[in-house]
């Protein structure tokens, strides 16, 4: 691999607090290097161009059981955007549903190098990393799902916090997985029966405990044993008008909390768009917005992001079975459950969301109020939670509405009136800068998710850079369009220091790696007994059969911990 | 001896996981576990197997066969590649990537079996479940054209019929079992209700069906045979379910309306859940054909019926689907994996296939393969070698390797990749 040099671009780097230093950037060996040995670097010109690190989405439905039967429920979906085979390239489909090899296309189109799949149900853990391993051009990593485990739910119970510990880290190793990823908790349990929860403090069905205890439990669990990201947290009672409490709520729940050593945060809640709705029921529903963003801005150990709303049609995913079903019964599209064995489950329905609609445009507005409104952009993402809100693909008409309060207008005059009566979006006059965008779309997600070679462009740090053919000196916020299609095909993508996208135009195909949780509590012989003896009487699979292999990983990457219990 | 324990039977969709194979100097010599069909598969998996391959029916060296394989795919104008229900998922998406390269279609025995129900779940979608949730909580199951006991032997066993579970402490005492079916198979004797319908009256009796669960009116005292009563007294008996399970098989999706069936039956079940927690699951057939489902899912976008003749991935079930392409003399050359369509497909598509050229990986000589121009032998998958393979409720399992392939016999992953390198090279500069 030879050497590259990214030459003479504005340099966005927040992690170093390089905010558009005309810079260069040497790549070495796959690393960003302080100087070059030999000779012979390729230059990449970055002249009067944007360069950031590499692009970090810490929440993008991308792989597994949910996406796939998402994929074969919506061939009308796929005919609109069909990828021809290229000279190195897969066809596939792309939208909402992509297949998988467009999936690392197109991120990696938009500058992406790093993408995690945020909701793998443990007992389809290798459907994921069998996907991950067709999903080329992106780092990744998955996140099981914790929140309605048969044994998460007896320990909790049980208050075994010894043994909860040990189950966190034996699933991890047993699923590849990387961080504690909960969904509604206590919900989907009671979904098993046709029920759900109504709030933190509502009864899980047989296991007489809360999502209150199930969230704080988890989030104590994972502070203490120094997982590199926090809880991440899909809240009870999405998608219900006046849910914006619930979710002050849970957040308020892990405040007392003390996190792992050098950081300040214990909770990620995820797509808060769909948490902040303020109102009684559809018909009056109204942002809620403002009130999250103020707890937000005045608590530290909150991180979120945004679940942003796109205009379009769109394929809702989740692991939320009961809401799904909520949302079959308001949309009447096409509608499938799938749940999965005493610890999961998932929903999907098509839907569009529509400019007319008042619902949908006080959605909108939600997301970009929750952007604009927390000050703090360390602590809230750019994500579509793709595809629920939106496919990935329009992440850079979020990055113009962001950066441009005109561009924001424009969509919001032709939208429903509602918008502006019921959301407090036309008071916004807050526009992003370039180094805040580098922020909420890398720098700040791999500090959240704990990767500290990623999000950066210091000594050491991963070879993955993007360049924007637009000039930040000349950017004015009029210019949204042209900023929209600079970040839709970057000028050039660098991954893992090989040049893979130059005009938006693939150049390679690299494989990247998957980042897993290697790591054992010392009662893991004990934990293991008491699960082989569950696991012959409620699991259909034998436990032997259940943890995914090494092979399944040929580029996994094991993050140590250095557990105490 | 060598006992390997907690082996995949690589047979039917139930994907049993506890099988127990006793080896000795590489051959087996005893299962544990297994049903009949399974015992039958591991202990019989070596006999009269092909042990060379041919072309034109003379044996010839493993690397001739490829170079005739892939030269005969190269020049094809319209191939198509079948089957891909009967071998592990590397070996599946390494067919798919030969189409794309051959610019053919893929299809697998989905469109000659539950092709049905997946336009059924595309039009209306489908609540379903893993079989673990059935096993743990479903007190009323129902199957409907679907005869367990002769084609899933061990499904009423492990997981739908007589297992405890956490809410099923007592098994088969606490579920009520009603099958439903044109004939009192040997299932339906061992239910609680069987319910006999005409033959062909499926979509009536599930309208009906229907509308006794909304409590809306129905016109008739008797729909397909059965008696409105016993329509009225299963809604009910499935309104008071606190959870139930449908299963069904191919009875109900290749009898008359089809897709339209398992539409009906999708929305009943859908509808049912409005009033108590209810799924349907497909009783899959080839213990991988979930797999094929899902790996062409991923890769191409659609579960079957692909066509990559335009470069990108096209879907119309009846038209890319392999017995229309053949029936209608379209396609030129053929690559059949994992199926057996010379004696399971309608006579006109036979007749085409026997026309052209064939290229055939198999384990036996089939009817297939004695039409093959070509044979290739292959490994069998999930005895003599490894790979996943996905459960009819889309679980993943790990397939094992128990005993090694006869000498120069491969696996079907490793033949697909050695066609694809040389079709490369024969198609490099031609595009």
């Amino acid at each position: 691999m030879n050497d590259i040099i990214v030459k003479g671009g504005y340099v966005y780097d927040p992690s170093n607090g390089i905010d558009g230093e005309k810079k260069d950037i040497l790549i070495s060996g796959g690393k960003v290097v302080e100087r070059l040995k030999g000779r012979g670097a390729k230059i990449v010109d970055a002249s009067g161009m944007v360069v950031m690190p590499g692009g970090v989405d810490l929440h993008s439905h991308i792989a597994g059981s949910k996406v796939n039967t998402g994929r074969m429920l919506r061939p009308e979906d796929h005919r609109k955007d069909v990828v021809p085979r290229g000279r190195i390239t897969r066809s596939g489909v792309g939208y909402s549903c992509p297949s998988t090899f467009v999936t690392g296309y197109r991120y990696a189109q938009m500058g992406y190098t790093s993408v995690i799949e945020p909701a793998m149900p443990p007992l389809g853990a290798k459907h994921v990393h069998e996907e991950l391993n067709d999903t080329p051009m992106l780092d990744t990593a998955a996140f099981p799902l914790y929140g309605n485990n048969l044994f998460t739910l007896k320990y909790v119970k049980q208050g075994d916090m010894k043994m909860l510990k040990a189950f966190v880290l034996w699933l991890m190793r047993a699923t590849k997985g990387y961080a504690i990823k909960i969904v509604n908790p206590g919900g989907v349990e009671n979904w098993k029966w046709g029920r759900n929860v109504g709030g933190l403090d509502d009864i899980v069905e047989n296991y007489e405990v809360t999502p209150r205890q199930i969230i704080t439990s988890l989030a104590k669990v994972n502070e203490e044993l120094g997982l590199p990201h926090t809880i991440h947290l899909h809240c009870n009672n999405l998608g219900v008008p006046g849910n914006y409490k619930t979710t002050i709520e849970t957040m308020d729940a892990v405040k007392d909390i003390k996190p792992k050593k050098g950081r300040k945060t214990t909770i990620h809640v995820v797509h808060v768009q769909f948490n902040a709705l303020d109102g009684d029921n559809w018909g009056n529903v109204r942002s809620g917005a403002l009130q999250i963003a103020k707890y937000v801005n005045a608590h530290d150990h909150v991180t979120i992001d945004l679940g942003q709303v796109i205009f379009t049609d769109t394929t809702t995913m989740t692991g939320d079975g009961p809401w799904q079903f909520r949302l079959w019964n308001l949309s009447g599209n096409k509608w499938v459950n799938k749940d999965v064995e005493m610890e999961a489950g998932a929903g999907i329905v098509p839907y569009t969301f529509r400019k007319e609609n008042p619902a949908n445009s006080i959605q909108w507005a939600i997301g970009l109020e929750l952007a604009l409104e927390v000050y703090d952009p360390w602590r809230v993402y750019l994500t579509t939670d793709h595809p629920n809100g939106g496919p990935f693909i329009f992440y850079p008409k979020v990055i113009a509405w962001l950066m441009s309060r005109k561009a924001r207008n424009e969509t919001m005059l032709e939208v429903n009136k509602a918008c502006m009566k019921r959301s407090t979006l036309i008071d916004c006059y807050r526009e992003y800068t370039f180094n805040e965008i580098a922020t909420v779309t890398r720098a700040a997600t791999a500090k959240a998710l704990g990767m500290p070679h990623k999000g950066h462009l210091g000594v050491g740090a991963d070879g993955d850079v993007s360049v924007y053919d637009i000039n930040p000196r000349l950017w004015r916020p009029s210019m949204h369009r042209e900023l929209e299609k600079a970040f839709t095909l970057a000028k050039y993508t660098i991954k893992g220091g090989e040049l893979v996208v130059r005009d938006g135009e693939i150049l390679s195909t690299p494989q990247g790696s998957t980042y897993w949780v290697d790591a054992k509590a010392p009662n893991d012989d004990e934990l293991v007994k008491d699960l082989e003896a569950d696991f012959q009487k409620y699991i259909t699979i034998n436990f032997r059969n259940y943890p995914v292999e090494d092979a399944y990983l040929p580029h996994g990457i094991p993050v140590k911990l250095g557990v105490k219990n | 001896m060598v006992i390997h324990t907690d082996v995949i039977c690589p047979f039917c969709g139930s994907l049993c996981d506890d099988i127990e194979v006793n080896v000795e100097s590489n051959k087996i010599v005893g299962i544990k576990n297994g049903c009949v069909i399974s015992r039958s598969k591991f202990m019989n998996y070596d006999v009269e197997r092909i042990t060379y391959p041919t072309v034109d029916g003379k044996r010839v060296r493993y690397g001739e066969a490829v170079d005739a394989a892939a030269k005969t795919l190269a020049e094809a104008k319209r191939p198509i590649i079948y089957g891909l229900s009967k071998t592990e998922n590397d070996a599946i998406r390494k067919a798919v990537y030969l189409t794309e390269l051959i610019g053919g279609a893929v299809d697998n025995t989905t469109s000659v079996c539950h092709g049905s129900s997946i336009l059924a779940m595309q039009h209306v979608g489908s609540a379903t479940t893993t079989l673990g949730e059935v096993k743990n909580r479903a007190d009323v199951i129902i199957f409907w054209g679907a005869n367990p006991i002769e084609a899933h032997p061990r499904h009423l066993i492990r997981y739908s019929g007589m297992p405890k579970g956490m809410y099923n402490p007592n098994g088969r005492k606490d579920r009520y079992i009603v099958v439903v079916d044109v004939r009192e198979t040997k299932s339906a004797k061992i239910a609680d209700q069987f319910i006999r319908i005409q033959p062909n009256t499926d979509f009536e009796v599930l309208q009906a069906l229907r509308a006794a669960v909304r409590g809306e009116a129905i016109q008739g005292d008797v729909i397909g045979g059965v008696s409105v009563s016993v329509i009225r007294a299963l809604a009910e008996k499935m309104k008071g379910a606190r959870v139930g399970c449908l299963f069904y098989g191919l009875g109900l999706n290749q009898s008359e309306g089809k897709h339209m069936n398992i539409d009906a039956m999708y929305s009943l079940v859908s509808e049912m859940n409005l009033h108590t927690k209810f799924a349907v699951n497909p009783m899959r057939g080839c213990y991988n054909v979930t797999g094929a489902n899902m790996v062409t899912a991923w890769q191409t976008g659609y579960p079957f019926a692909v066509d990559m003749s335009r470069g990108y991935p096209r879907y119309n079930p009846g038209e890319y689907t392999a017995v229309d392409m053949l029936a209608r003399k379209e396609a030129d050359a053929a690559l059949v994996m994992g199926s057996d369509p010379a004696a399971t497909f309608p006579i006109d598509a036979v007749r085409h296939l026997a026309k052209i050229p064939v290229i055939t990986l198999e384990r036996k000589m089939t009817p297939t393969a004695m039409l093959s121009k070509i044979v290739i032998p292959v490994a069998t998958s999930g005895i003599e070698c490894d790979g996943t393979a996905y459960r009819m409720d889309v679980v993943p399992l790990k397939l094992r390797k128990v005993v090694d392939p006869p000498e120069g016999v491969y696996p079907d992953a490793r033949v697909l990749e050695d066609i694809i390198e040389r079709v490369k090279v024969l198609k490099e500069g031609s595009e």
